[in-house]
């Protein structure tokens, strides 16, 4: 009787090593998150300069703002296209179909579907059938419409989970105000679901935004203030690829990426702050 | 003999105190029950004997807490207090393995690894816990394959196989259904000969049936505390009264 | 209004009717004009030569390998670090380390690449170039460890989402018995949470073979047919194999063909991985419906 619970606060070996093994793993996977960022803005912050954003781009002067440009020219019409389609497809799913209905289960396989396509698959799809079939050649038009599918199951996606999130008394209170489900949809449910949505297209920003290879055979790699709809052009994460390819210009492609990083960093971070908020909204 | 000693503990979540002032003895061999309304403490009485309260974060507990004599918030191994002191959930919690594994996860933690070994104490905790015959013709079949009363008995041989002093009980019959609920009730009184068994219930009439000694608590107090016999028949606190009587509660 | 949303909705589904059906309209012609079996086992890839092969077999194997290595490197180390968030680590660590993984999965691939060729390459080729008579960095090893980074944010949020939703009556019926926190988490919560890490795999798998630029940055990328223990030398995979084609194929002759039937190829691959993800998501579903009824 007594004394037989005896002190012995040291782990066993086997318990040490499960410790050990997972604290190792969490500081490889820090470890080489932040000397890929820290390298990266080593290299690249001192070679930030003001010629950078010159307005053209010249053998002499690797400026990005053309990229730049594209990039947001990109974002703008790729969300113009993929926005409607995708909330639209969202709430036919949530508020129309009925669940679990055999086209839903059909929209439902596409959408994952669509999203474990890889961008190069894209990129091959968008050339044959935007640039070829249809005739618009390496076009910012061809690039947008590409990356319109390639975002679509992110916008679905997002948009049917932050639907869903709202809360059924929403619908029933507006519904027993004597509003037709189309005033429901518009009045309370997408407002109320805005930020959510938003999330969603911020996350399909950043994928536009680092896309390389659904876009080099789409757009192309000139490096020009975009014209029109069909001229050709680069993003920065082409230009950042076309950079490093070349190799003659690594100061430049680091300072390039730098932006990107940045830029796709600043991107993430608006994300998760919207999301938060939403949750928090809804809860 | 007495195997649990509690003197004057007090428990507190935080800014909330749970148990206030509550001694008790908790003699060897025998069943106490722990009864009262939901949130009186009853259930985070008996989580402080094996320190499963240790895993609430803000949790903080003060008093003596002594098992033979040895003071349980003290100097002590939890991982061999909880060897010695074994517990059955209210949700059966049988683990995602085979039935065998269930059983032989307890003796394998504490360095057994014969498997005649463990062949032995499986056998000998599911007849112990009446569920042998049962189980013993698919004893490589997932353990989410029985029913909801088996699973509890497996979940008690489980408690079993690490060869305890004390069970203890948090509600075990309450997600069952009356058959379920009598075979386990059946089993109590056979355990009691080898553990020390402490249950909660909310239900008085299962306190009646199967405990030699019944607490009463109310609000993180214990209220009143005796042989079970002369606490539903002449009670001593009104407040116990009116409890076992069903005016509240 | 009802027609409007219900024909968006639809759009999906025609865009990945297009995607099938142009990627086998122009894929399988020239696969049978140069024989499925000449074309999925050739072992040489010359499009261009006088008398063209059109083998893939390089490719397939390239992108297999590389894939393997990227699993062998990254797979241990996200599962680990899954259970290192939701089982181990301090809570102002979590609150650093969560985000830091969502950072890390949207740092693109070129960025990735980038680094890749300036930092993995020439260090591969540092330590190992002398020893191994390597031409250059680039090579499978360097792809794989790539990819292997690369993977780490998708298998690390899968699989730490998974394990997080092991029941937590699970670990106290582990710890009730004496085990140790440590033993609890794996030996009942990670194995009971083993359909969900098996699904964070498979996803991480499906990033790997789909990676393209990155690869490209720093495999080498010959059409050599290479063996596993070659990761020193360079190899290609199908997709790099598209995206290198690609800039120089004349469009409408065979090498254009056989490219698109590559991509078919790649998308018949990427189709069995989310074939197999969603049957384990099917599972995971499965468990947890049976346990809420319970």
């Amino acid at each position: 009787m007594g004394k037989v619970l005896i002190l012995t606060k040291r782990k066993k070996p086997g318990d040490w090593a499960r410790f050990l093994l997972t604290w190792a793993a969490g500081f490889i996977t820090v470890a080489v998150l932040l000397y890929l960022v820290i390298f990266i803005m080593v290299k690249g912050i001192p070679h930030i300069k003001p010629s950078l954003f010159a307005f053209t781009y010249t053998p002499e002067n690797q400026s990005l703002f053309p990229a730049l440009v594209t990039t947001v020219l990109m974002v703008g019409f790729t969300l113009a296209v993929a926005v409607p389609f995708g909330v639209s497809t969202a709430v036919y799913l949530v508020e129309y179909a009925s669940r679990g209905s055999r086209l839903v289960r059909v929209i439902r396989t596409t959408t994952e579907t669509l999203a474990g396509i890889p961008s190069i698959v894209y990129g091959l799809f968008g050339y044959i059938f935007f640039c070829d079939l249809l005739g618009w050649g390496k076009s910012i038009l061809a690039g947008c419409f590409t990356l319109a599918v390639m975002v679509l199951p992110i916008i679905i996606r997002t948009t049917e989970e932050s639907l869903k999130s709202i809360p059924d008394a929403y619908r029933e209170g507006s519904f027993g105000l004597g509003a037709g489900r189309l005033r429901t949809v518009f009045r309370v449910i997408l407002p109320c679901a805005a930020p959510g949505i938003f999330a969603g297209v911020i996350l399909a920003i950043g994928r536009i935004v680092g896309e390389t290879a659904a876009l080099l055979y789409t757009i192309g790699s000139v490096i020009q203030l975009p014209e029109n709809l069909f001229s050709q052009g680069r993003t920065l994460a082409l230009h950042v690829y076309n950079l490093a390819a070349e190799g003659l210009y690594n100061d430049q492609a680091y300072a390039t990426a730098v932006v990107l990083l940045a830029v796709v960093f600043g991107i993430n971070l608006l994300a998760a702050r919207v999301e938060r908020k939403f949750i928090r909204a809804v809860s | 003999m007495i195997k649990y000693k509690l003197e004057s503990v007090d428990l507190w979540y935080r800014d909330f105190q749970a148990l206030k002032n509550v001694s008790i003895d908790i003699k060897a061999n025998q069943i106490t029950a722990y009864i009262g309304p939901s949130g009186c403490g009853k259930s985070t009485l008996i989580k402080s004997l094996n320190r499963m309260n240790d895993l609430i974060e803000g949790c903080k507990i003060t008093g003596k807490l002594l098992l033979d004599g040895e003071d349980i918030y003290g100097n002590i191994d939890v991982n061999l207090l909880r060897k010695k002191v074994g517990m059955v959930f209210q949700k059966p919690n049988p683990f995602p393995m085979s039935i065998y594994d269930n059983i032989a996860f307890g003796p394998r933690t504490h360095g057994i690894k014969s498997r005649y070994k463990l062949d032995d104490i499986v056998e000998k905790a599911l007849k112990d816990a009446a569920i042998w015959e049962e189980t013993k013709d698919r004893l490589k079949k997932s353990a989410l394959s029985l029913s909801g009363g088996q699973q509890q008995r497996l979940c008690i041989a489980r408690a079993l196989a690490v060869e305890p002093d004390v069970l203890l009980m948090d509600e075990p019959t309450s997600a069952l259904d009356p058959i379920s609920t009598a075979k386990i009730e059946d089993l109590m009184s056979e355990l009691k000969k080898k553990y020390t068994v402490v249950i909660v219930t909310h239900n008085m009439q299962q306190a009646t049936r199967i405990s030699d000694y019944t607490a009463f608590f109310l609000l993180g107090e214990m209220i009143e505390f005796g042989d079970t016999k002369t606490i539903f028949s002449m009670p001593k606190n009104k407040k116990t009264e009116d409890y076992i009587t069903g005016r509240f509660g | 209004m009802r027609g409007v949303f219900f024909t968006a909705a639809l759009a999906s589904v025609l865009a990945v009717a297009l995607i099938c059906v142009f990627l086998f309209a122009q894929g399988l012609p020239p696969m049978l004009k140069i024989g499925v079996l000449d074309f999925l086992t050739g072992q040489r890839w010359r499009p261009t030569a006088a008398e063209p092969s059109f083998g893939i077999l390089p490719m397939i194997l390239g992108s297999v390998y590389i894939t393997g290595g990227a699993v062998i490197l990254g797979v241990p180390v996200g599962i680990l670090t899954a259970i290192f968030m939701a089982e181990m680590c301090p809570k102002p660590v979590y609150r650093f380390l969560k985000p830091a993984i969502s950072l890390m999965a949207g740092v693109p691939s070129v960025i990735y690449g980038f680094f890749g060729m300036m930092v993995l390459v020439p260090a591969i080729f540092e330590v190992f170039g002398k020893r191994f008579d390597m031409m250059s960095g680039n090579s499978m090893l360097a792809a794989s460890i790539l990819l292997a980074i690369m993977i780490l944010p998708t298998v690390i949020s899968i699989a730490e989402t998974n394990i997080r939703a092991v029941p937590r009556e699970l670990y106290e019926g582990a710890v009730a018995l004496g085990a140790s926190h440590e033993r609890a988490v794996f030996k009942v919560m990670v194995p009971a949470a083993r359909s969900g890490v098996l699904a964070a795999v498979v996803l991480g798998i499906g990033r790997a073979i789909g990676e393209t630029m990155a690869v490209r940055m720093v495999a080498g990328n010959q059409t050599v047919m290479r063996m596993p223990y070659e990761f020193f030398s360079g190899t290609r995979t199908l997709t790099s194999n598209i995206i290198l084609e690609m800039g120089y194929v004349e469009r409408g002759s065979l090498h254009f063909g056989a490219i698109v039937a590559t991509g078919a190829v790649l998308f018949v691959f990427i189709l069995g991985i989310n074939l197999l993800f969603s049957v384990l998501n099917q599972d995971i579903e499965k468990k947890r419906n049976k346990k809420g009824a319970g």
